[in-house]
């Protein structure tokens, strides 16, 4: 079997617009949550969101490439475009067959949705843009960036809401793995920051009106994010010959399904994920020194997160920091996954633990070191990211520092 | 000739060229529009005109709407204003 590794990031996100300035402020405590500039905010009970600010699309596409990218292809594509470029591959010859693009996506298009119902219900009008369906397809992304870079291999996209992300890296690692690829192009993009898509998430509610506070006993629900991570995925023998430099090893991947209930998460579920995943990447518990929960901040995610921490763990459950960055970014529904990946490969390289902001008060149910509100600094070897999605559909990555 | 200078700065658009170098003899070949591109192109004829244009992407020549030239499209503009105003 091959090992993986990564070898370029990108993206774009209500922390930044990069990767420097998203670790920047991850390893500050930065929040990037703040009132929702949307159409129509005035009818929304929940007002606040991690939006992507001081972006213009026009800035980074001309009318006719925008007239095809719904807003969440533009994130995807502004990601990929950092990450290829900081992987230094060109795609040519023989490499762009062995090359694919595997992204997740929750919504897709939602904003292209949202805007054109609006315009035939609400505004009565009778013909729409002749690009909607592409537009809106949650495939567009990957397609575009396999268009862009000649990435002739492997492509789709996986939709596992909440989860979406790590599924989708976790098959780029299996492949590239198996041997089916040498390079893969994943992540996961999401832009539902939109009246209809804010609307749906209020039906459940499970949003909190002012802050999103992972593992505190004052936590009152999540708040949504909007934006895209993207990696360059590698044959480690492919990015040594080349001379690379190398972000981490991907070391593991596991996934499960709760089979249980639609929205209600499973502890068992959960702590197979995470144990399949430490098993996969041949990992001892007392190995991995971080943990980048799921850490919704909604009453049931935290405290069966925590409970399936501790079980699979046990007695090495209280030497370990696990911390939920969505408390600084939002929770990224399709695209989560993938920003939080920066945060376990800022903890592997630099050192440096992103904290669990809005941190207020303990909560005997999550009685974990979740790095409240100040980051830490600490030397970690192995890492693994959580993401528990709806549907009961689990998929957690380890990570190793090369 | 309004309807020929509105069809026309919408081809150019479309084309990314200026309108002075799009003519009525020019072919949307000629004019590197692509599929795409002619749907485009008759979303935005039917938007500004306030018109429906019998296309179907499917059998482009098939149907009533001439797209040989520029020339052509402007007529059937101008033969569809008439008709549905």
């Amino acid at each position: 079997m091959k090992r993986v590794v990564i070898t370029g990031a990108g993206t774009i996100n209500a922390l930044g617009h990069d990767v420097a300035t998203t670790l920047d402020a991850l390893a500050h405590g930065r929040c990037g949550i703040g009132p929702l500039n949307i159409r129509d905010v005035d009818r929304l009970a929940v007002k606040i969101g991690g939006q992507v600010t001081g972006y213009d699309e026009h800035e980074h596409f001309n009318r006719q490439q925008i007239s095809l990218y719904d807003r969440f292809t533009q994130f995807t594509l502004l990601a990929a475009a950092q990450a290829i470029g900081e992987a230094g591959l060109t795609f040519s010859g023989e490499l762009t067959d062995r090359s694919g693009v595997v992204l997740g996506t929750s919504g897709g298009g939602l904003n292209t949705q949202d805007e054109n119902y609006r315009a035939v219900y609400e505004e009565g009008k009778n013909r729409v843009h002749p690009f909607i369906v592409p537009k809106l397809m949650n495939n567009a992304a990957a397609s575009h960036v396999s268009m862009q870079y000649n990435l002739r291999g492997p492509s789709f996209t996986v939709a596992t809401a909440c989860a979406s992300s790590n599924h989708a890296m976790g098959q780029a690692f299996l492949m590239i793995r198996s041997g089916m690829a040498d390079v893969m192009v994943t992540g996961g993009s999401e832009s539902m920051l939109c009246f209809g898509g804010v609307k749906a998430w209020e039906g459940l509610r499970v949003m909190s009106k002012d802050a999103c506070r992972p593992f505190s006993a004052t936590r009152n629900g999540m708040v949504q994010g909007e934006g895209a991570g993207v990696f360059v995925f590698e044959d480690r023998d492919h990015a040594l010959k080349r001379g690379a430099v190398i972000l981490a090893e991907v070391a593991g991947f596991a996934m499960s399904s709760d089979a249980s209930d639609i929205v209600t998460p499973s502890k068992q579920g959960a702590a197979r994920a995470i144990a399949g995943a430490l098993k996969d990447a041949q990992l001892n518990r007392e190995d991995v020194g971080y943990i980048n929960a799921h850490g919704t901040g909604t009453a049931a995610n935290d405290k069966t997160e925590c409970a399936a921490v501790a079980d699979v763990f046990g007695r090495y459950a209280d030497d370990l920091m696990i911390s939920s960055t969505k408390s600084m970014h939002g929770h990224l529904i399709g695209g989560t996954g993938a920003v939080e990946l920066l945060a376990c490969i800022m903890a592997l390289r630099d050192g440096i633990i992103a904290p669990t902001i809005g941190y207020e008060e303990a909560d005997p149910e999550c009685a974990l070191d979740v790095v409240p509100n100040v980051a830490r600094e600490a030397k970690v070897s192995a890492v693994l990211s959580n993401a528990f999605a709806f549907g009961g559909l689990n998929a957690v990555i380890a990570l190793k520092a090369h | 000739m309004r309807i020929e200078t509105q069809v026309i700065d919408i081809i150019s658009q479309q084309a990314l060229l200026e309108p002075s170098d799009v003519t009525t003899d020019s072919t949307l070949e000629d004019l590197g529009i692509d599929s795409l591109g002619l749907v485009e192109s008759i979303f935005a004829i039917e938007e500004a005109f306030d018109i429906t244009v019998p296309f179907n992407a499917n059998a482009p020549t098939e149907s009533d709407f001439d797209i040989s030239s520029v020339g052509a499209i402007v007529k059937a503009v101008d033969a569809l204003v008439k008709d549905q105003s």
